[in-house]
């Protein structure tokens, strides 16, 4: 008999049995985050054509995302790949906050990775972005939300012409930023990747990273509100 | 009338263990099954016998006052382990490293058992590499060695200066594995407050459990004592704070001889005692005199920085002393030579309690990091300590009481007096005799526990084997039990005025005062009155608060404290009866017009083994003589 | 000089616990942190109060059984001690000092400020040994190893156990604990015949015992008494992804 409950045993994953352990569901969690990483470079290299004064060169290769097989592939594993990290995620969170049922009254604030300590809460509001970004933009090509999903480049001058939306995508942005922060050379260390050539030369460009991505991506909004 | 009888094998000195091995009784894999043994405390000795004899198939019980057996004070060994691999090339043998501990001993050892433990110096290292000990390397990836104090050939083995830590750990790993395994058990945070004799054989003990405060009682075949030594005794010495005499002297009282009790070694290069509320004293390995010259000014009281001293006006006294040893003499020798120099005035610190390590001719001739590389992380722990800075400026050290070569009197199977109790390690008073050598005491407790007692304890068990599992209702549980209980009731109940530690430290203090480094009848006869009166007042007048069934600290120190007093009048007994100087021994009134110690070997050639009579008649005294078949017996000199 | 304590106290492992708040004078700066605490319960006694339990042993920083949270860290602000190495010394007159137990899940509460720490043992026994029995050790310098590797193996075998790390860890992870024993014995070719097996059942036994996990954070290196290194828990990841996946 094989009854779902079975199947998922919510304990077992609390308890780290799925994936095999811990480790294996911070690789995974890992891997995941990392595919959105680099996920994000091409996201962005795309949108930046938004700030042409052409909008077909931009809805032609919104078009080609839109339309291409493998990229219909690959957005599947994307959207699989962004809700295993949310999961993975979340379960991990609720292991560790379980690990210490009893709180410290003092903490001194720990001189390492600051934003490692708020990576739930970061993620967190990245992801109800995620959800407004959604409604934006990719439901509308699904066909969930009413638009034009041909005229892309209108869709987005259209609505950073609003001030609330440029706050609220400047904001997600910066949390964003934190959350790459950590994500970038975390990810690399949970690889098992760390030695003394080579982790300050990936520390910098998670740095890097994490700062010229998101604000290439407020830039966007930045710019259409202001001088478009 | 008890006669000590030592079991030595017959035959030639490098082939008494061997032909013990190849004569002793076995007990076969079936029968190891049905036996029990019970190891109280499980540092570098007790862990690597527990985990051995769980191999061979006993089942072994395993009791720590700890809450880890990783914790035992094994840990904190600094400078190393010898062995006579000869990987140096330097002329080392088992017969050298066998003849500078007989020397070292000061000829109050027993040959046997130091020969032993030379011929398997080299299993001991054997096996702690295999177990996956890091000991420093050479480039070529073979072994390093360095020289130790008090010998001219370099064959100790080391792991910076945390050989005791990595060897200690192998043994506790090896122990886990056997927990794992389901042959050994664990029992942290036990107090074992009494030993078990039935039918004049060691049968069992009762322990306290420390966080509930439950006496339980556990029965075995055999009980072996690894519970370190009893330099605590003094207060402040560079053992852990909770290290005690309680377990040997519950044995004691139950009819096992102590041994020496007043070979206690005073380690000359311990970071010097800072003010008064110093619960211990941190030692500083050996190892750095191999660099390190010791000195104090010449003049007497000068207040100059000790790098504002000019070279001709300083004293480098052990060098001048001892110009073929210089700072490598023996433990002793260099503890009682910087008594002298503070006694006379030329001491240094704020106390004149103190003399002076300097790395600095060490530095220029091989180079800071060379140096760093050494003593790294002993610099390190002594500017934490003290806030000076090695590297700058000279070390202040002084002597600490720091470990016993008496213990628990056993014969050449490690066996006690008492049938089935044994005691390895530091527990007992075999290998040493009047003074360590420096990086004997792992080998002594990785040897004991690997290599000897595994196969020793056999012997007496292949006469168990019929023996049904001992039953923990047996009357002389009942009587311990209540006696132990009573004991603690006792102290709880006296509701006086002062704290136990208030106690252990006026006890330290006639100890260090009279029975330390330098010893006369004087002296020790009014720290026996001492002694004698403080224990009444402690009796009367110390305050325990808590209750007996719950986690008591207090209640635990003082029982340790109470032990301490009866070890105390031993000790004191055993260097009163003692009338020569040998090793750490030293007596006043036997000395050369030098002020070397003057040894009677016509007298005293023996091991004095104590034997409880009751705890108000004096012990009575037994010899064990020792004779000198393969070593010439000399002066023990270091010039 | 005057301190302030408020130190965490709890008759048993069931007990709800409080905070209870001591205020000692003529505490002096040349007083370690547990002679400080020492010198407290000398005072309570003489009060006829209950001291505060607290563990400790060697007193030089090797054992690992002192470990207190001292002012929201374990061992207090001096980095690269264990409890029994700080001194009063770096603290001020007039001071509140705020004392805590190490807390995790995997570390229960016996009374006041001493925990459990069993589990260390457990996970030792998981696997973190190499399975050489008394007297089957090949001869020492039968196997040379790299001075380099030996030292790394060196830097992670001193690892004293004391817990720190956990009770650094926002996750309570045992992360550095459990890699440092892996890492030493997986560095040495004694102990790679059972790497694989290692790490698997000592990983399969850290999450049972209930400890968090790893979020790459690095606090427990920086509270590391031994200062033991994240790179271990990087070899460590390494191995277990060779154990599981190849």
């Amino acid at each position: 008999m094989c009854f779902p409950a079975k199947i998922i045993n919510f304990n077992h994953i609390l308890m780290g049995k799925l994936f095999g352990s811990s480790l294996a569901q911070k690789l995974v969690m890992a891997l995941a985050g990392f595919f959105l990483i680099l996920f994000l470079l091409v996201h962005l290299s795309i949108n930046l054509l938004l700030l042409g004064d052409n909008p077909e060169t931009f809805n032609r290769a919104a078009a080609f995302m839109s339309g291409f097989w493998l990229v219909k592939i690959f957005e599947v594993v994307l959207i699989g790949g962004l809700l295993i990290h949310i999961i993975m995620g979340i379960i991990l969170q609720i292991q560790n906050w379980i690990a210490r049922p009893a709180r410290y009254k003092k903490r001194y604030p720990s001189q390492t990775s600051f934003f490692s300590k708020y990576m739930i809460w970061t993620g967190g509001i990245v992801f109800i972005f995620l959800f407004i970004h959604f409604l934006n933009f990719w439901f509308v090509r699904l066909g969930l939300v009413e638009g034009d999903h041909h005229n892309f480049y209108g869709m987005a001058h259209e609505l950073f012409r609003h001030l609330g939306y440029n706050i609220i995508y400047w904001i997600s942005f910066l949390i964003l930023g934190f959350h790459l922060h950590h994500a970038f050379q975390s990810a690399f260390q949970t690889f098992g990747l760390n030695n003394r050539k080579c982790t300050p030369v990936i520390k910098t460009i998670g740095i890097i990273y994490s700062i010229l991505v998101p604000l290439g991506f407020a830039l966007i909004p930045f710019v259409i509100y202001f001088f478009k | 009338m008890y006669k000590l009888d030592s079991k030595i094998p017959d035959g030639p000195l490098a082939e008494k263990w061997t032909r013990y091995k190849a004569t002793c009784k076995l007990v076969s894999p079936a029968n190891k099954k049905k036996l029990d043994i019970i190891v109280v405390g499980a540092g570098a000795a007790g862990a690597a016998a527990a985990a051995s004899m769980a191999e061979l198939g006993y089942n072994v019980k395993v009791f720590v006052y700890q809450d880890s057996s990783r914790r035992a004070h094994s840990i904190a060994s600094q400078g190393g382990i010898n062995a006579t691999k000869n990987y140096k090339n330097d002329g080392d043998s088992d017969y050298r490293l066998f003849y500078d501990m007989i020397k070292g001993g000061d000829f109050r050892a027993r040959e046997a058992n130091v020969y032993r433990l030379a011929e398997i110096s080299n299993n001991v290292i054997d096996q702690f590499v295999a177990q996956g000990v890091p000991f420093a390397r050479e480039y070529s990836g073979y072994l390093s060695n360095r020289s130790f104090g008090g010998v001219q050939v370099s064959r100790t083995f080391y792991a910076q200066g945390q050989t005791g830590q990595q060897c200690t750990l192998a043994a506790y790993q090896a122990l886990m594995r056997q927990i794992k395994a389901g042959k050994a058990e664990m029992y942290p945070r036990r107090f074992v407050l009494d030993l078990i004799v039935i039918d004049g054989k060691a049968r069992g003990i009762i322990a306290r459990n420390l966080v509930t405060g439950e006496i339980e009682r556990h029965a075995a075949h055999a009980v072996v004592l690894a519970t370190g030594g009893f330099g605590t005794v003094y207060y402040l010495s560079t053992l852990a704070i909770n290290s005690n005499g309680s377990a040997a002297m519950a044995a004691y009282r139950k009819g096992a001889f102590m041994a020496n009790p007043s070979m206690a070694q005073i380690h000359p290069t311990s970071i010097p005692v800072l003010n008064d509320y110093q619960a211990k004293l941190t030692l500083m390995s050996e190892s750095l005199r191999n660099d390190g010259r010791v000195w104090v000014p010449k003049n007497k009281g000068d207040k100059r920085k000790p790098n504002d001293i000019p070279e001709e006006e300083r004293d480098y006294y052990l060098e001048r002393r001892y110009p073929a040893f210089g700072n490598l003499v023996p433990r002793d020798v260099a503890s009682r030579a910087a008594k002298e120099r503070c006694d006379a005035g030329y001491g240094v610190g704020s106390t004149g309690l103190s003399v002076y390590l300097d790395f600095r001719d060490a530095i220029k001739a091989q180079g800071k990091q060379a140096i760093a590389a050494k003593y790294g992380n002993l610099f390190d722990l002594y500017t934490k300590i003290t806030g000076m800075d090695p590297y700058t400026e000279p070390m202040r050290i002084y002597p600490a009481s720091h470990y016993t070569m008496g213990g628990l009197w056993v014969d050449y199977h490690l066996m006690t007096t008492i049938p089935g109790l044994y005691a390895i390690g530091e527990a007992n008073f075999s290998d040493h005799g009047a003074n360590r050598l420096g990086a004997s005491s792992l080998l002594q407790c990785a040897g004991d526990g690997y290599f000897i007692l595994p196969v020793t304890i056999g012997d007496y068990l292949s006469s168990e084997i019929k023996t049904p599992k001992i039953p923990v209702d047996d009357p002389a549980f009942d009587k311990a039990e209540k006696e132990a209980a009573d004991k603690l009731k006792k102290l709880l109940s006296v509701n006086g005025s002062q704290t136990v530690t208030s106690f252990h430290k006026r006890l330290g203090h006639i100890m260090w005062q009279y029975s330390g480094m330098v010893r006369n009848e004087e002296g020790l006869n009014k720290a026996l009155k001492e002694v004698k009166e403080l224990r009444d007042e402690f009796w009367n007048d110390v305050k325990v608060p808590g209750k007996i069934d719950e986690y008591n600290h207090e209640l635990e120190k003082a029982f340790r404290v109470a032990d301490f007093f009866d070890l105390a009048e031993l000790i004191i007994t055993d260097a009163l009866q003692r009338k020569e100087s040998c090793g750490a021994h030293f007596r006043e009134e036997y000395q050369t017009e030098e002020g070397e110690p003057m040894r009677n070997d016509e007298e005293y050639m023996y091991v004095a083994a104590w034997e409880y009579t009751g705890d108000h008649s004096p012990p009575k005294l037994h010899k064990e003589p020792l004779s000198f078949e393969n070593v010439k017996v000399t002066k023990r000199s270091y010039k | 000089m005057k301190i302030t304590l408020d130190i965490w106290r709890q008759k048993s492992p069931n007990d709800k616990g409080k905070f209870v708040r001591y205020e000692l004078e003529g505490v002096s700066r040349e007083m370690t942190f547990l002679e400080m605490l020492d010198y407290l319960n000398d005072k309570l006694i003489k009060e006829g109060k209950d001291p505060v339990a607290f563990d400790s042993d060697c007193r030089e920083g090797i054992c690992g059984t002192c470990g207190l949270f001292i002012n929201g860290r374990p061992n207090g602000p001096v980095k690269g001690i264990t409890t029994c190495q700080l001194n009063m010394s770096v603290f001020k007159d007039g001071d509140t000092i705020t004392v805590e137990p190490f807390r995790a899940k995997a570390f229960p509460v016996i009374k006041d400020l001493i925990i459990d720490r069993s589990s260390f043992d457990q996970l030792i026994q998981s696997g973190g040994f190499i399975s050489v029995n008394t007297g089957a050790a090949p001869e020492a310098n039968s196997i040379p190893i790299k001075k380099e590797i030996a030292e790394r193996a060196f830097d992670a075998g001193i690892c004293i156990g004391c817990g720190s790390c956990v009770a650094a860890c926002k996750n309570a992870s045992a992360m550095l604990f459990v890699s440092a024993k892996i890492s030493q014995l997986a560095l040495l070719p004694q102990g790679q015949v059972e790497a694989k097996e290692r790490v698997r059942t000592m990983v399969r036994e850290m999450d049972r015992l209930g400890f968090g996990n790893c979020t790459n954070t690095g606090a427990c290196e920086a509270e590391c008494p031994k200062e033991i290194s994240l790179w271990n828990i990087a070899k460590m990841n390494r191995e277990y992804y060779k154990a599981t996946l190849g």
